[in-house]
């Protein structure tokens, strides 16, 4: 929201999209990848298959704002605490992460409890993911 | 719908498009691809000779069904699909589906097995018995089937970039319950092509996969009489996102492209296409759905006879699974989904699908439940038993509109032909990621669709309501650890000689080009794994890496 109002510091959010795992279920990560690169934002989209590691240094990398994970096969459980130290690890505390898919009510409270900002199961409107990365990455994110 | 630079305000993103499929309700009237619907249908609408077009159920074209009698003379096949966990798990719950009245074996096999990755691979870490059930060696297969009689049940394989290495495992574990190859029934996906446009489970690149296929289709057509070497499948397709009219195109593309590749290689048409068979979603938009399995058959029986050679009415004669839209399942509400599956599953039967598959309504949650299971397979027998839609043939032919909708469906596949042709053909065309760019717009289009209000799905963006929680399966996280150990397990127990030796030959063949199913079935015999035989090939034939594009 305030992206639009303040235009002298225009910073572009730039956000990860990542398929972890092995499923290949990437219709709502392009889908995603697509909504918010249609509201302004850059997006780096790893493709399929990606291992932890690979997420995490293209995060750093990239010198991402957010991330978004998309996972469908049930690993949620093993691969999103792994991303999550990774980051820790190489000390990036300021990245907000969004995790959507098949994810059961019971993982959501305990993803969150890892570090996870959002979660996002089939159904949620695009643009209130757009928004939530959005606000989020406004509130958090230290600006320069 | 073009999409907007800048979202609408959304803090009242949902009222705000619950008013807009208010206030456009009634107005646009559309079939679930786009085609325009007009208010009702008549004779003018149906072009050309019906006679000839829409013709017979049994004959040529086939539009009204591959056989004169239907179901009156052989009920489709139940053929619920499941795999989780270990084989043992599995292997109950095929037991229980056959106690319960299925009449054929389905097989789900987990993302690790699907992508060429033994149990005890790194990538596999978190995914082992997730999705489907884990399978790396050929005594894996052998306790999935324990107890069930491979010459009586038939059973379908879901499995694609390895599917060569399984069916080795399956003809061997039929070897030992002393049923030959020629009496094993069934059917295997190994429809790689759709697996680069959609389904992302791949282990080499497009060629070399290609001549897989192509080995096993030779493979079966000498020593697997009543065996299915390909399923060609548009339900990947479609649950990427496609449009019920790309579905029909880029499958049957594929289809043409598996029989191109036989033809070439020296096997008469005549002798291998009566064993290829089709796999179809059955999505929520009933007309649409009927049509493009009406059309599906007409487009296969002419290409087949007209462009193939095909001399036998077996060869033109298009038969298909069906399963009900994974994707068209809500998270929210879920006992909705019991409902939508038992539509769609009436579409597919009023299509004359040949095998059916009714989703359980917790998968949009997690696997399902034995209950949820078996409420699924009871939506099946009400319609069989209970409807009287299986009395007749096509009883839906001649419907004007219908015949309509199968027309337009058949002349838009046609415009898809034209445009992978003009790209150099199907293979060309995924590396050029055309039927990807394709279905990603489709998805996209029916996304903003959907979010504008312009589309309607209960309990998501209309009529919603707070949840109350479902049971759902819980897959035991130790189940990794016990696969593993059991491969472990086998490979102290093998000779590592002949292991050496197999996948030495394994490779000398790839590099080569003789029909890599015979060194692959004398490695699984050797007791290869899975992912040791994969990677001999990859070694030989390299990887594959994906170009997204969104």
């Amino acid at each position: 929201m305030s992206a639009v109002a303040e235009p002298p510091v225009e910073h572009k959010i730039r956000v990860v999209v990542a398929k972890p795992g092995l499923d290949g279920h990437d219709r709502g990560a392009k889908i995603i990848a697509r909504a918010l690169r249609d509201s302004g934002m850059e997006v780096i989209y790893t493709g399929l298959h990606q291992t932890p590691e690979q997420i995490a240094e293209t995060v750093i990398q990239e010198d991402a704002d957010a991330i978004g994970v998309s996972i469908l096969s049930g690993a949620h459980m093993t691969l999103v605490p792994k991303i999550v130290e990774l980051l820790e690890a190489q000390g990036v505390d300021d990245v907000l992460i969004t995790v959507g898919g098949t994810i059961p009510t019971k993982d959501i409270e305990a993803l969150k409890e890892m570090g996870v900002s959002g979660v996002f199961t089939p159904g949620s409107p695009t643009d209130d993911i757009v928004e939530f990365i959005r606000n989020g990455v406004t509130k958090d994110r230290k600006l320069d | 719908m073009e999409p907007t630079k800048t979202p609408p305000a959304t803090e009242s993103s949902e009222s705000g498009a619950t008013a807009k499929a208010a206030e456009s309700a009634g107005k646009d009237f559309r079939t679930m691809s786009g085609k325009p619907v007009k208010a009702s249908y008549g004779p003018e609408d149906v072009k050309g000779d019906a006679a000839v077009k829409i013709g017979e159920p049994g004959q040529y074209p086939f539009t009204r069904g591959p056989y004169e009698s239907m179901y009156r003379g052989r009920n489709w096949t139940m053929r619920q699909f499941a795999g989780f966990g270990t084989v043992e798990e599995t292997n109950e719950r095929f037991q229980y589906l056959l106690e319960h009245g299925q009449t054929g074996l389905s097989t789900a096999f987990d993302m690790p097995t699907l992508m060429g990755y033994d149990s005890d691979h790194a990538r596999s870490l978190g995914e082992v018995g997730r999705e489907g059930v884990a399978v790396d060696t050929l005594d894996d297969m052998e306790v999935l089937f324990q107890g069930i009689p491979l010459d009586e049940v038939s059973t379908s394989m879901t499995i694609n970039a390895p599917a060569a290495i399984l069916l080795a495992f399956y003809v061997l574990v039929g070897e030992r319950q002393g049923v030959s190859p020629e009496k094993l029934a069934g059917t295997i996906q190994t429809d790689i092509l759709k697996e680069y446009i959609a389904q992302k489970e791949w282990c080499f690149p497009v060629e070399p996969a290609m001549r897989l296929v192509t080995d096993m289709v030779e493979y079966c057509t000498e020593e697997m009489p009543r065996w299915h070497p390909i399923s060609i499948s548009g339900y990947h397709i479609r649950e990427a996102g496609s449009t019920a009219a790309q579905e029909l195109a880029f499958t049957l593309k594929n289809g043409f492209t598996y029989v191109e590749r036989a033809i070439e290689r020296g096997i008469d048409v005549d002798d291998f296409a009566p064993r290829l068979s089709f796999f179809f979603n059955a999505h929520i938009d009933f007309f649409e759905e009927i049509a493009k399995y009406r059309a599906a058959r007409r487009i296969w029986a002419r290409e087949l006879k007209e462009t193939y050679g095909a001399k036998k009415p077996e060869s033109m004669r298009l038969r298909f699974h069906t399963q009900t839209a994974g994707v068209s399942l809500t998270a929210q509400q879920p006992l909705n989904n019991i409902v939508r599956t038992a539509i769609e599953a009436l579409a597919g039967v009023l299509g004359g699908t040949q095998s059916l598959h009714t989703n359980s309504f917790d998968e949009a949650l997690a696997l399902p439940t034995e209950e949820a299971v078996r409420v699924a397979l009871r939506t099946q027998q009400i319609i069989s038993h209970e409807t009287g839609v299986t009395s007749t043939a096509d009883p839906l032919g001649g419907s004007y509109f219908v015949e309509a909708l199968t027309d337009e469906l058949e002349a838009e596949a046609y415009d898809y032909f034209r445009r992978i042709d003009e790209l150099g053909g199907m293979v060309e065309a995924v590396r050029q990621n055309f039927p990807q760019r394709e279905i990603g717009e489709a998805a996209f289009t029916f996304q903003r669709e959907l979010d504008d209000g312009e589309r309607t799905i209960v309990g998501v963006n209309r009529y919603q309501h707070e949840e109350e929680e479902v049971p759902l399966l819980h897959i035991d996280p130790a189940l990794e650890q016990r696969q593993v150990e059991r491969l472990q397990k086998t490979k102290t127990e093998r000779d590592s000689a002949e292991v050496e030796a197999a996948l030495a030959e394994l490779k000398r063949v790839a590099e080569g080009d003789g029909n890599l199913m015979y060194p692959i079935t004398t490695a699984a015999r050797a007791r290869v794994t899975e992912g040791e035989m994969v990677e001999a090939m990859q070694e030989v034939f390299g990887t594959y890496t994906e170009t997204p594009v969104f």
